[in-house]
């Protein structure tokens, strides 16, 4: 049976699996995604009366919490990949388990930001600064969903691939990270433009 | 295949280091942010610290520091376009030519 190509040997003329080559045009597409909102933040920030500053409505320490939650997030993910590179799937399980726990700890974290701001009546329509807050921090939140479904998969069911074609695994693992560690990064620059300026 | 993908064993040290980099970062930004200092340079100081981050991320956890040429070129494509998308914005707002000022 034909299978897809280069997912394992790299193409010649690029010198990439095909997958990899797809993640970073994904991810290339996803930086203009998030830069269009950042750019809204500036436009909308420059032309406002008056611009609250983010500690004196957003709770800091649980913001810090956080960003210390998902770069830890990005490590165990790592760490999972080199792992299955050192063929130990036992720590891949648990790497890539820890990953998952540490998006979900985040998620709750994020819930509970969201509904004590509800419960102090702040809505998206309250104000500009609001309103690009639940923007911003909501399309991060569904990206992080979405890699809680791909990194479940590869827990899971997918893990099946590793009996029969573990290098295909190891490399679906390395891709479903990159997406991981992107979604990390946009929340590096997230956290202080929100919270802190 | 990238060094980081051939013997990525040795690099586990280089991923923690690089998480104890990024949490001791994290918390000197928010250690800035009490500072009060004055909003320029408080915007400059968050965004080098979190520019710092995102390279360690970038370089390290992603692998760009081994990674192979046709992605760093389109990484410089996608940040030149970035660019351009914020300064547009940015320009556009400060372009007064054309507008009447009612004084």
């Amino acid at each position: 049976m034909e299978t897809i190509p280069y997912t394992v040997t790299p193409r010649e003329d690029t010198g990439l699996i095909n997958a990899k080559l797809g993640i970073w045009l994904f991810l290339a597409s996803e930086v203009m995604l998030f830069g269009g909102l950042f750019s809204a933040y500036i436009f909308l920030r420059l032309g406002a009366v008056s611009w609250p500053e983010g500690s004196s409505i957003l709770n800091v320490p649980i913001g810090t919490f956080n960003t210390l939650v998902l770069i830890g997030s990005s490590v165990t993910m790592v760490l999972s990949w080199a792992a299955l590179a050192e063929q130990r799937f036992d720590r891949f399980r648990l790497y890539l388990g820890l990953t998952m726990l540490l998006s979900l700890l985040f998620l709750v974290v994020k819930g509970f930001e969201y509904s004590e701001k509800f419960s102090h009546h702040l809505y998206p329509s309250s104000s500009s600064f609001m309103a690009i807050y639940f923007t911003l921090t909501g399309l991060h939140a569904l990206h992080i969903i979405g890699g809680l479904v791909v990194n479940g998969y590869l827990w899971g069911p997918g893990s099946k691939m590793w009996a029969s074609d573990p290098e295909r695994f190891t490399n679906r693992v390395e891709i479903a990270g990159l997406y991981w560690h992107f979604v990390d990064l946009v929340w590096i620059f997230l956290f202080p433009v929100l919270y802190l300026l | 295949m990238s060094s980081a993908s051939s013997d990525p064993g040795t690099h586990t040290r280089t991923y923690l280091t690089v998480f104890g980099a990024l949490a001791i970062l994290t918390v000197v930004t928010v250690t800035v942010g009490y500072m009060s200092l004055p909003v320029g340079a408080a915007i400059v100081v968050a965004l080098s610290i979190a520019s710092l981050k995102g390279a360690l991320v970038a370089s390290f956890f992603m692998h760009l520091i081994s990674e192979q040429k046709p992605i760093l070129w389109l990484l410089l494509l996608t940040l030149g376009l970035l660019l351009v998308l914020i300064f547009i914005l940015i320009i556009a707002f400060y372009d007064h030519a054309g507008t009447i000022i009612v004084t």
